[in-house]
């Protein structure tokens, strides 16, 4: 990966290669930098008055990167442990530590020798030829242009051979602009990473103190401010406010952040997960989600139930409502992915949980396609926005499981109806609502799977409508109760 | 079988103890009860409180210890007896209280408890225990426990003890032995083969036809009428119970049974209907219904000397046997795994009317416990009580009730042949409470009780149960011992098993990883064919084969004769005709485009012949799918292009950079020409995975190149050589040849130089040509050493396929001798157990084992390969 910076026409005809004084590198020389991330070389493949160039090359190991990765076993270092990775090549956070280690005096705003040069607004050109973007041109323009870069970007194709792939997710990048020289060395420590939307090592508390000082003098007025410290502080929301409130006064905080970390981080993660809950959030303050959980609640205290069972819980919300209701004595949560259980000890806090409510709860693996003795004999179950996650053919081993097998009194299933999805602006290619989503129903074929199940499996069905009916199209999502009847059909 | 429990004078008595029971001592402090338990049982049977109460409070007088000391004693002896071993309580014991929840802990285990009373005069107990110094034990300790002990004497028995030895004085307890006796219902030691007959319901007729066709010879008295049957050669009946009522001959069946049964001929487990007869001819009020009035008015007819002889008959009758070594148990109910060999009223509840919900259906029957659907035992149960229209297997139960008196059929079980044999009901003989079905020689017409559906026609799919495959699992395999799965594994594969495999019924296989080879001597190679050579020749293998690797995706095909074939063999009810998956168990298509391949796939398998040559109605084939971009589109992209897209961009503008400052007569020489090197590799790379795309439209451009016959019915073929198996390809390939490709192979002798010497240019020449490179295996399929398993397959890729593995410039000097340094140990060990699961699982499905004992092995394999959870919160 390689960055190239070139001045000329610098002020008061200033000869170009004073650049070498503001970098603190000689032009004449090449030198090497042994740096954690790689090896960083400084050299100039242009000199003169007029015009000067500096290029600053990191070769990236990528047999240590790849090992060294693998053996941390961190999940979000899980694609740094490959073999095949982008990491050497492209500019990323990698490349920022390198630029800040090599750059640092220059970064720094300090030059001895050249003080009014570093001080003043220099016409600059930098050029990186592999830069990842997630946003795109666009986000890289309405975060550079605001700082008085003219942004020249090439979309690099993903394969000039077969250009029905399109472009990847790389930009060939040329910044122009009459810019401090330490702001720009700044802007592309902070903003690169920003770009790539990706870090190399675990975001800490201390992650912030290097924002706030390298943003200084800019990143307080920007325009995409929260967007930047957001995707700097890799999305973990305690570090983001404490970012935030810290640019707004201007100064330093004065006690760290107190969140747990790690709750925040999945709450996070969660909240943006791609689902659209609700058409408008600005003017729906209560997203569908929460309008389900209340749905789903009224049922469970209509059925009377005290014992219920939460199946496919993900990181608890339901739960949690559940917990904080005393007439539900007994809650099991169970989900099949042991990655979402995780995230609901840490949202729920399960470790801190006072002994009366942890009592209530019971939180482990299950599959809804297999039987588990577990979870008989329990009022009710609830399974919201589930069972569109399951494969049609599979969908009738879920049925016996549940009905058959564990056999509650009431079970409320709640799952989108399809028609309501015209509404949406953004949908998977298959037009459903989440990438994993195997199939969503139209009401009438929800009302009709709900009738079979309770037919097959001795159940009652009633079957409505959560959140705003549509004339046209229905409510976004539909929910079915299912009450069993006083006797049952179990083969023998 | 018990012994009274009046004081004998005899000095050697012989106490019968049941080989599996809980035996309670009873006894004041220093009667000799821990030096009595230590003479009879071994050590580790016997729980002593006073050891107890040390292990909780760091000592074993302390009395206030004593409720934790007792917690922990039967926690142990409940784990114990769960595990069906033995236990002795060396504890006083001499207040009805303690001994209460003892007895309390033996029902819930369904073991028998036994009382031995150890009643030796206090003086002798007072002396003793003065001699042991450190007890505290006054003079009014040892007399209340004495008045307790000659208080419990008369209770016992009625306390629940089934078994009451009371030894009296010292003489009398230190002469004592214990004999250990096997209880009723364990015939372990009887083998050999034997015929299971379903409810009689007194068929007379129908049971002589049976027995006929099952090779016995009836014997009649002087009237003509059977009074017993010489068995086969080693053979023996049991009959499942129901013999009586409904039918029109019971004292019949009764007179040919209780024969059988007196001369060895047979056995016989009670059914609920003669349990209800013997109430009845023992004058009990019972309800004269579901069909005892007919049994009744029968044997009123029979002299008092008969019916005198059926009341015995049936009064001992044991509830349910263990035979065979264990490997079959028969009750007339059946019988959940954990009452196997267990005595208890329990038990006997259970093997007579089973296990209801407590519910009751539309036509007011109880409604049962699904129990066989959860049946994980090892041993076969066969049972009867709920007449089937035909007997089918569940998890490794079969119930042989075909409802001959309502006119289906009277059922065998040959065990351990497994074969069914029935003879058709003569009539119809009783209307059922419920539909049922008679048999076709009856017309095949329903008999109605009701006018619902009767029992269901289609078997309910099995159900898998989370304890199948959760948790810390050990699989046994036929080729490679106990192979343990971790639970931080099992909880990983669940999640992919669960959301996104096929149906557990297809899904018999997944593929092992394979191995690659040893790194290469060679300087330049990572892999290079001489280490496989060498390798197999290390294991004695001389003949290989190598089989070219093609640049697709693993895929599983399972394809059925037809769609009635995939319905009976797999319970497909839409019309499947199998499935096609990945190496994790995912569909690689929708369901119209699998079922479309499929079509063509038995299109080729039947113009093959290979139904008819290798007599089965389905098939599992080994295959690769091509191309890789058909299954891995979004990898390719996302990963591949992108690195190669990023490094395009990269590497050369570096280079231009590099130049310009090396013209300025910078010294970058170095730097430059390591950045040229890295130009080249990334061009390398693109190359080297553009060659796995290539433009497919529904399955237009899709290829598969099968390579191996997995399983069939009744057979796998893992012992067929491989180049048996590529011939079987290749004949598909001939009938198919615009959807199948075959796979480029060389026969090596891993001796001959000459010959290992032309593979490896063979390697070379496709390598070098763009190939993935190969696979080499032993010829002859597996093969066992004194060692173990042998690989079944070493992958020696070729060199620039090989940077889509390691990185595009992974053959940079200072790259390769660190990548060199690779350990495949692990990789190895994982290749071979995954083998030998899948084996495991192959010979399992051919076998038709129950659904969780084939989905056992699948599941394991998908562990070894997940990345480990952990499951604990």
């Amino acid at each position: 990966m390689i960055l190239t910076l070139t001045a000329s026409g610098l002020p008061d005809g200033a000869p170009a290669d004073d650049l070498g004084f503001l970098l603190h590198k000689h032009p004449a020389r090449v030198q090497r930098f042994d740096l954690p991330v790689g090896a960083a070389h400084v050299f100039y493949p242009e000199v003169s008055p007029e015009r000067c160039t500096a290029a600053l090359l990191l070769e990236v190991d990528p047999v240590a990167l790849a090992r060294g990765r693998a053996r941390t076993g961190a999940p979000e270092a899980a694609s740094l442990g490959q073999h095949v990775n982008d990491r050497p090549y492209a500019v990323s956070s990698l490349f920022a530590v390198a630029l800040s280690r090599v750059f640092g005096s220059a970064m720094a705003g300090r030059c001895a020798s050249r003080p009014e040069l570093a001080a003043a607004a220099l016409p600059l050109q930098l050029r990186l030829p592999a830069v990842p973007c997630r946003g795109g041109a666009d986000l890289l323009r309405r975060l550079l242009e605001p700082l008085g870069w003219d942004v020249g970007a090439r979309e690099v194709p993903l394969d000039d051979t077969l250009p029905a792939w399109g472009a990847s997710r790389y930009l060939d990048v040329t910044l122009t602009g009459t810019v401090r020289l330490s702001d720009a060395l700044r802007h592309l420590y902070v903003l690169l990473p920003v770009l790539d939307d990706t870090k190399h090592y675990w975001v800490s508390p201390d992650e912030v103190d290097k924002l706030v000082r390298s943003g200084q003098g800019w990143l307080a007025t920007h325009p995409e401010k929260d967007l930047v410290v957001r995707r700097y502080l890799a999305h973990l929301r305690s570090l983001t406010d404490d970012a935030l409130s810290r640019l707004a006064d201007d100064g330093p905080a004065d006690d760290g952040p107190t969140d747990d970390r790690s709750a925040v981080v999945l709450a996070d993660e969660l909240s943006q997960d791609g689902q659209p809950d609700g058409a408008a959030p600005s003017d729906a303050p209560v997203t569908l989600a929460e309008q389900r959980r209340v749905a789903v609640l009224a049922e469970l205290r209509a059925a009377g139930a005290s014992r219920v069972a939460d199946l496919g819980c993900g990181e608890g919300r339901l739960v949690a409502a559940l917990l904080a209701e005393e007439r539900f004595t007994e809650v099991v949560a169970t989900d099949v992915s042991v990655r979402a259980l995780q995230a609901l000890a840490r949202v729920l806090r399960l470790d801190g949980m006072p002994e009366h409510r942890r009592r209530r709860l019971q939180v482990f693996q299950s599959s809804l396609t297999y039987r588990d003795r577990r979870l008989r004999g329990l009022d009710a179950a609830v399974l919201v926005e589930v069972v569109e996650h399951v494969d049609r053919p599979r969908l009738q081993a879920l049925e016996r499981v549940v009905f058959a097998e564990h056999a509650p009194a009431t079970v409320v299933v709640t799952t989108p109806n399809v028609e309501h999805n015209v509404r949406y602006a953004t949908l998977t290619a298959d037009g459903l609502r989440h990438p994993d989503h195997r199939f969503e129903f139209t009401r009438a074929e929800f009302l009709a799977w709900a009738q079979e199940v309770g037919g097959t499996h001795g159940y009652a069905v009633r079957v409505g409508g959560v959140g705003p009916d549509d004339p046209e199209v229905g409510p976004p999502s539909q929910l079915a109760v299912f009450t069993r009847t006083a006797t049952t059909e179990v083969p023998a | 079988m018990s012994v009274p429990t009046a004081t004998t004078p005899s000095p050697a008595r012989e106490l019968a103890v049941p080989a599996l029971s809980l035996v309670v001592l009873v006894g004041t402090t220093g009667a000799g009860k821990s030096t009595f338990a230590r003479r009879h049982f071994a050590a580790t049977e016997v729980l002593s409180s006073d050891t107890c109460r040390g292990l909780v409070a760091d000592d074993e007088d302390d009395q206030s210890a004593t409720a934790d000391a007792f917690a922990v004693l039967e926690f142990i002896a409940g784990r114990r007896l769960a595990g069906g071993r033995l236990t002795v309580v060396d504890a006083t014991n001499v207040q009805a209280s303690s001994r209460r929840s003892l007895v309390q802990l033996a029902r819930e285990h369904d073991v028998l408890p036994v009382a031995v009373v150890l009643d030796v005069p206090e003086a002798v107990c007072a002396q003793r225990n003065l001699a042991r110094g450190n007890r505290q034990f006054g003079p009014h300790v040892l007399r209340r426990q004495r008045a307790d002990l000659r208080r419990s004497l008369k209770g016992l028995r009625r306390e629940g003890f089934r078994t009451v030895h009371v030894l009296s004085g010292v003489e009398e307890v230190d002469a004592a032995t214990v004999v250990r006796t096997r209880l009723h219902n364990d015939l372990r030691h009887l083998s050999g083969g034997f015929d299971v007959v379903g409810d009689v319901h007194g068929c007379r007729e129908e049971l002589e036809s049976l027995l006929t066709r099952l090779g016995y010879g009836l014997r009649r008295d002087d009237g003509g009428r059977p009074v017993d049957a010489v068995a086969p050669e080693g053979r023996r009946a049991v009959f499942v119970g129901d013999l009586v009522d409904r039918g029109p001959d019971t004292p019949g069946v009764l007179r040919l049974v209780r024969g059988m049964v007196a001369s060895g001929a047979a056995l016989c487990v009670p059914g609920n209907h003669e349990a209800k007869l013997l109430r009845a001819l023992r004058g009990r009020d019972v309800q004269v219904t579901h069909g005892l009035a007919e049994s009744l008015a029968q044997l009123a007819a029979e002299p008092p000397q008969f019916r005198a002889e059926v009341e015995e008959f049936l009064d001992g009758l044991v509830s349910h046997y263990v035979l065979d070594g264990g490997r079959l148990v028969v009750a007339h109910a059946g019988l959940p795994e954990r009452f196997h060999g267990r005595a208890s009223a329990r038990v006997r509840d259970v093997c007579l009317y089973g296990q209801t919900t407590g519910e009751s259906d539309e036509f007011g029957l109880p409604v049962r416990h699904a129990w066989a659907q959860e049946y994980r035992g090892r041993a076969t149960v066969v049972y009867g009580h709920t007449p089937v229209p035909v007997p089918e297997w569940v998890n490794g139960t079969l119930c042989v009730d075909t409802g001959c008196v309502f006119g289906g059929n009277l059922t065998a079980l040959r065990h351990p042949e497994r074969e069914v044999v029935s003879v058709p009901a003569l009539r119809v003989h009783h209307a059922p409470a419920r539909t049922f079905p008679a048999n076709e020689a009856l017309g095949g017409t329903r008999v109605d009780g009701g006018t619902a559906a009767g029992p269901a026609a289609v078997r309910d799919p099995d159900v898998l149960d989370v304890d199948d495959v959760l948790g810390r699992r050990v699989v046994e395999t036929a080729d490679h011992g106990r192979i343990t799965v971790r639970e931080e594994n099992a909880a990983a594969a669940l999640e992919v098993v669960s959301r996104f495999a096929v149906d557990p019924r297809w899904l018999l296989h997944l593929p092992p990883t394979t191995a690659p080879v040893a790194t290469s001597a060679h300087p330049d190679f990572l892999e290079h064919p001489d280490e496989a050579f060498t390798a197999f020749r290390a294991e004695g293998v001389s003949g290989v084969l190598c089989e070219e690797k093609h640049m697709g995706s693993r895929a599983l095909v399972l394809v059925c004769a037809d769609e009635e074939a995939a319905r009976a063999r797999f319970g497909a009810t839409g019309g499947e005709l199998g499935a096609v998956w990945t190496r994790t168990g995912r569909s690689f298509f929708d369901a119209e485009r699998t079922q479309t391949l499929l079509a063509e796939l038995r299109g080729a398998v039947e113009a093959a012949g290979l139904f008819g040559e290798l007599s089965t109605r389905w098939l599992l084939l080994d295959a690769e799918l091509l191309p890789w971009s058909a299954k891995a589109m979004p990898l390719l992209r996302e990963q591949y292009a992108s690195v190669g897209a990023a490094a395009g961009a990269s590497a050369p503008f570096a280079v231009d950079v590099l130049e310009r400052a090396a013209a300025r007569g910078a010294d970058v020489d170095d730097l430059l020409q390591r950045s040229r090197s890295r130009a080249a590799n990334s061009a390398a790379f693109t190359a080297a995975y553009r060659r796995y795309v290539w433009p497919t439209q529904g399955l237009d451009g899709v290829h598969l190149a099968p390579f191996a016959v997995l399983a069939g019915d009744g057979r796998t073929f893992a012992d067929q050589p491989h180049a048996w198996h590529l011939d079987v390809a290749d004949r598909l390939v001939r009938v198919a040849p615009e959807r199948l490709r075959t796979t480029r192979r060389l026969l090596v002798d891993t001796t001959d130089p000459d010959s290992t010497q032309a593979a490896t240019r063979w390697w070379l020449e496709a390598t070098g040509a763009g190939g993935e490179g190969m696979v080499v295996k032993p010829a002859a399929g597996r093969v066992r050493t004194p060692r173990g398993l042998v690989q079944p397959a070493l992958k020696v890729r070729g060199r620039e396929y090989l940077r889509l593995v390691y990185g595009p410039d992974y053959l940079e000097p200072g790259n390769l001798v660190r990548l060199r340094e690779r350990t495949l140990g692990r990789k190895r060990s994982l290749a071979l157990r995954e083998y030998a699961l899948g084996l495991e699982g192959l010979a399992r499905a051919a076998r038709s084992e129950p659904l969780w004992r084939v989905h056992e092995c699948v599941v394991a394999v998908l562990a070894l390969e997940s990345e480990p959870v952990d499951p604990r919160l």
